[in-house]
């Protein structure tokens, strides 16, 4: 168990996003949460990244508590994460966008910077590797020199799972990751994911593409309104009557 | 690294120019106007690496601009230290107050974040026209002192104020190069694109966003402290608001976020603004539509558009190489097909 959140709860107002989720992480595998639109899903993935503050409950990352850390200092303690939509600085180059990803596991300052010391050089030579790596991982070495306005929705994806590579994390979040790409793609991002769990780094993602899901995930959480109503394997959440009801409507018997 | 070599011929050649226009053109209005673009270049590249790298445009440096030359201004001229003492504190002083503002003003984003910095310089502005005891009002202050001698180097003709004041624009620019081409600066523009995705690689954004904004305030305060020791008279309307846009306007026409932008800008806006003097203020009737149309058209102003264009360049003869190979390839593979079959 990598993650847990105790009774995680977030309200907007009187709105309650999510409500007293209790949710375990396993170290090493493929988890997912899965839930019609608006169950909070996103909200609770901003929740564990410390993008948002929750209203209550905890979150324990490796037996410690990092529910009020900010983000980027959550992001050093080795959690990643991407968004739904991916933004790129599309002027310059996929290489140059990647490289900023290891920045957190540098040191060099200002200073560095303008004396051209050689922290600096070591560091920039550093993370220009690491970015080189992860791009090689996601396969993606082909488009490194090319402006990332130019590269697909696919490779865009790619560039932001090799941005959240690049953090060196224990854990990856991705939100939606494959929203916007045909079945062809979402294969190769699939493999990716596995390929991922392979180097030790666990994933957890939000999806709705439940075909792909079910066979992919070792692990899932259904969220209907804020709330979890299943939590097992893709076999137990299949036949799950809550989970049938919350995706089909009406009586579970119909 | 690249692109210095590629922009080498550029860099070399505008030095060139600077260094040696006196000498071909000894022309003492020229001479002061272009010290003054330099001074001017000074200031927008402070305010470029706040909006143009940072995304946050800063409304109030026109009012950092004028606490610089105040502060250098007051220094000589009421304590009497040291020329380069005073400059150095200027700075300094600049950069403490931009501090101060820093920490309130980036807890806005985006237009909150302009306007709260557009009544911050007008606040700085009125705090110098009217607090008379410290700053003289309206009156303004007279008889700053040139730059004190630094050895056998003497400040006192406008020839030497001119190099001078080109030593600090190209101090000015190394040091961005320097911050712009390093991780630092990959910071910078990762808070630009996204602050939320930033902050999810583990970058500190409020303490990143803090540094430049002293920084900015720090090039806005130098500038300042320049401009007071060049034109040696001060007054009260440095830090009123129509500089802030007339700085504004530099950067983006030259191109904000871009290296050059601040030089290609100023020289221009400068340049055609002196010979469009007959004009008086109906300048503005061309300036306004041509300004419109650029943004329109090259939001990231002429550096901007050449960039692109170069980009395009390249990556059509990428695609043509590409497909020559391919072709190429082609072409062994049946020669080979051909000696396998024959």
């Amino acid at each position: 168990m990598l993650i847990e959140t105790k009774k995680l709860t977030k309200r907007f107002g009187g709105n309650v996003a999510v409500n007293e989720v209790d949710f375990t992480i396993e170290e090493g595998k493929i988890n997912a949460i899965i839930g019609p639109n608006g169950a909070g899903k996103s909200t609770f993935f901003n929740l564990l990244s410390g993008s948002y503050t929750p209203s209550a409950g905890q979150v324990i990352y490796k037996g410690k508590d990092i529910t009020k850390l900010s983000p980027d200092r959550i992001a050093k303690l080795g959690v990643a994460r991407t968004f739904q939509t991916t933004n790129l600085f599309e002027q310059s180059t996929v290489l140059d966008n990647v490289i900023v990803g290891h920045r957190l596991r540098t040191k060099s300052n200002l200073w560095d910077a303008v004396l051209r010391t050689k922290r600096f050089a070591k560091e920039e030579k550093k993370c220009r590797e690491k970015a080189m790596e992860v791009l090689d991982f996601v396969d993606l070495t082909h488009v490194m020199n090319q402006q990332a306005g130019s590269i697909t929705q696919e490779e865009k994806k790619r560039v932001a799972f090799a941005l959240a590579l690049a953090t060196d994390p224990e854990v990856v979040f991705l939100d939606e990751p494959t929203a916007g790409i045909n079945p062809g793609e979402t294969e190769g991002l699939a493999d990716l994911m596995e390929k991922m769990v392979k180097r030790k780094i666990t994933v957890c993602l939000i999806e709705h593409k439940m075909k792909m899901i079910m066979k992919l995930a070792d692990k899932i959480m259904v969220l209907n309104y804020g709330e979890k109503i299943a939590e097992g394997t893709s076999e137990q959440i299949m036949n799950d009557p809550a989970v049938i009801e919350a995706y089909l409507g009406g009586d579970a018997s119909a | 690294m690249g692109s210095l070599l590629k922009n080498r011929g550029w860099v070399i050649g505008a030095l060139a120019v600077a260094i040696l226009f006196p000498f071909v053109l000894p022309n003492a209005y020229f001479l002061h106007i272009l010290t003054l673009a330099f001074i001017w270049m000074i200031a927008v590249y402070g305010l470029n690496l706040l909006a143009g790298y940072t995304g946050y445009l800063s409304l109030a440096h026109a009012g950092f601009f004028a606490i610089g030359a105040y502060a250098l201004g007051l220094l000589t001229v009421k304590t009497e230290i040291n020329y380069w003492l005073a400059l150095v504190l200027a700075c300094l002083i600049t950069s403490a107050i931009g501090a101060v503002v820093g920490l309130v003003a980036l807890r806005t984003r985006e237009h909150f974040f302009a306007i709260y910095t557009l009544c911050v310089g007008y606040i700085i502005y009125l705090v110098i026209d009217k607090w008379d005891g410290l700053t003289g009002g309206v009156r303004g202050l007279i008889g700053i002192p040139v730059p004190s001698n630094i050895g056998p180097l003497s400040f006192e003709t406008p020839l030497s104020q001119y190099y001078l004041v080109l030593f600090f624009l190209i101090f000015t620019v190394l040091v961005m190069y320097r911050i712009v081409h390093s991780l630092t600066g990959r910071t910078f523009i990762a808070i630009r694109n996204s602050e939320d995705l930033a902050q999810t690689i583990g970058i500190s954004t409020m303490k990143n966003k803090l540094l430049v904004f002293v920084l900015s305030t720090f090039f806005a305060g130098l500038a300042g402290a320049l401009y007071a020791s060049f034109i040696r008279f001060i007054g009260p309307d440095i830090g009123y608001i129509t500089i802030i846009f007339d700085l504004l306007t530099y950067l983006l026409v030259g191109g904000i976020g871009t290296l050059a932008g601040p030089i290609v800008g100023t020289f221009l806006i400068v340049a055609v603004s002196q010979s469009l003097q007959f004009l008086q203020d109906y300048r503005m009737l061309i300036f306004g539509p041509l300004l419109t149309l650029l943004i329109i058209f090259y939001p990231r102003g002429i550096v901007g558009a050449y960039y692109d264009w170069r980009m395009k360049h390249t990556a059509k003869k990428v695609k043509r190489t590409r497909k020559e190979q391919r072709y190429f390839e082609s072409e062994t593979v049946d020669a080979e097909k051909k000696v396998k079959e024959g």
